[in-house]
């Protein structure tokens, strides 16, 4: 792992590694929050925010923190990030904070940013691991903003609230409810893996 | 291992603690703001700042409230706006703000709170279905959806937020009819 450079650690969060289309990891607020393609960028860069902060801290106290305990002090640390997350958005973005709801708190519990915390963090260095968090947050804020544009686009007819067919366009609006999250999500990660993943 | 995971919830709690501090400011400021902007939005002009004069009414059988918020121009009393609420929307709470003019006439309706299915009941906050209530009475207009018997062209494919957004309007225009003497 460590003999990566910089920049394939990078890219690799973002196509190769890409963690909804290729790991499909924390699903929850994939499905959840993607019914608009704001909502899907500002959870993006939620997340990616604690990502970055948690890789950060933990690959700083790995060597001070005992095998054993090592994953209720992850989780210690993450939840603490996204309070703070929680609180500044409630405090200056209430609009999205309204949005996002129940799904901000539960950043806690996505396993990608556990899953990073326990397989790359605690094994590398500072730089390496904020690079590390900012790919694979990249790539997470990619990948919810192309599903929420596409299922705003399907269902409400509408990119970033603009309108694209006028107001009385009959659209699909499947996409916006539940079930669409699922039939976008696998359209996206079929084409996302045809494209970019070859074995 | 006790010693390092007391640490880092120590740190955590203090970090978390000194957040809160600085955020609560501006939290509350920002709630406020909505109300006032909202009050502003569903009165005629007025002089006065009715988030000041804010009147609780309590709702028989509701452990929450309606607030009143009267807009005055000069001395008079010009509107009033109410804010209300109702747990019948499609995802629970969905609270308005609505002003009415001294004829008990909806002036303008503001959503301050829902969790409405978007792209379907989200459209409550949009202008074409506003529009169906602006200067009408509660009076003669009946607020409910036209499939109920009533007089309100309900949102496509959200019958139930409709009727909850008439049934909050419904409970602010009774509350005024009843609370507009005592106020005057």
């Amino acid at each position: 792992m460590s003999k990566l450079n910089t920049w394939k650690i990078f890219t690799r969060g973002i196509i190769k590694e890409n963690p909804t289309f290729v790991m499909l990891l924390g699903m929850c607020p994939v499905l959840g929050v993607t019914t608009s393609a704001f909502n899907g960028l500002g959870m993006g860069i939620a997340t990616t925010f604690v990502l970055v902060m948690s890789n950060l801290v933990v690959s700083l106290v790995k060597d001070f923190i005992p095998d054993k305990v090592r994953i209720p002090a992850f989780i210690v640390v993450i939840a603490t990030f996204v309070t703070v997350v929680e609180m500044v958005l409630e405090a200056y973005v209430p609009f999205l904070y309204e949005q996002l709801g129940i799904f901000i708190p539960l950043i806690v519990v996505n396993c990608l940013i556990l899953g990073r915390a326990e397989s790359f963090a605690s094994k590398n260095n500072i730089v390496p691991s904020i690079i590390d968090g900012l790919g694979m947050g990249l790539g997470f804020t990619f990948a919810l903003t192309i599903l929420g544009g596409m299922r705003e686009i399907l269902g409400n007819g509408t990119v970033f609230d603009l309108s694209l067919f006028g107001q009385d366009a009959n659209m699909m609006i499947l996409f916006i409810l539940p079930p669409g999250a699922f039939i976008a999500l696998a359209y996206l990660v079929v084409i996302f893996n045809k494209i970019f993943v070859k074995n | 291992m006790i010693l390092s995971l007391t640490i880092i919830a120590l740190v955590s709690g203090a970090s978390l603690g000194f957040m809160n501090e600085l955020t609560k400011g501006p939290k509350e400021e920002s709630r406020k703001q909505k109300q006032v902007e909202a009050i502003k939005s569903v009165l005629p002009e007025i002089t006065n700042n009715p988030f000041a004069e804010k009147i609780p009414v309590a709702v028989e059988g509701q452990k929450d409230s309606l607030f009143f918020f009267p807009g005055k121009k000069g001395d008079g009393l010009s509107g009033m706006a109410v804010s209300c609420f109702t747990y019948s929307g499609y995802n629970g709470l969905i609270k308005l703000m609505v002003g009415f003019n001294m004829n008990g006439e909806i002036f303008n309706i503001s959503v301050l709170d829902q969790k409405e299915t978007p792209g379907l009941g989200t459209k409550m906050t949009t202008e074409p279905f506003v529009k169906q209530f602006i200067g009408k009475n509660p009076g003669q207009f009946k607020l409910k959806p036209t499939k109920d018997g009533g007089d309100v062209d309900a949102l496509t494919g959200a019958t139930i937020t409709t009727r909850a957004y008439c049934e909050a309007v419904q409970q602010a225009y009774d509350g005024f009819m009843t609370e507009k003497e005592q106020i005057k």
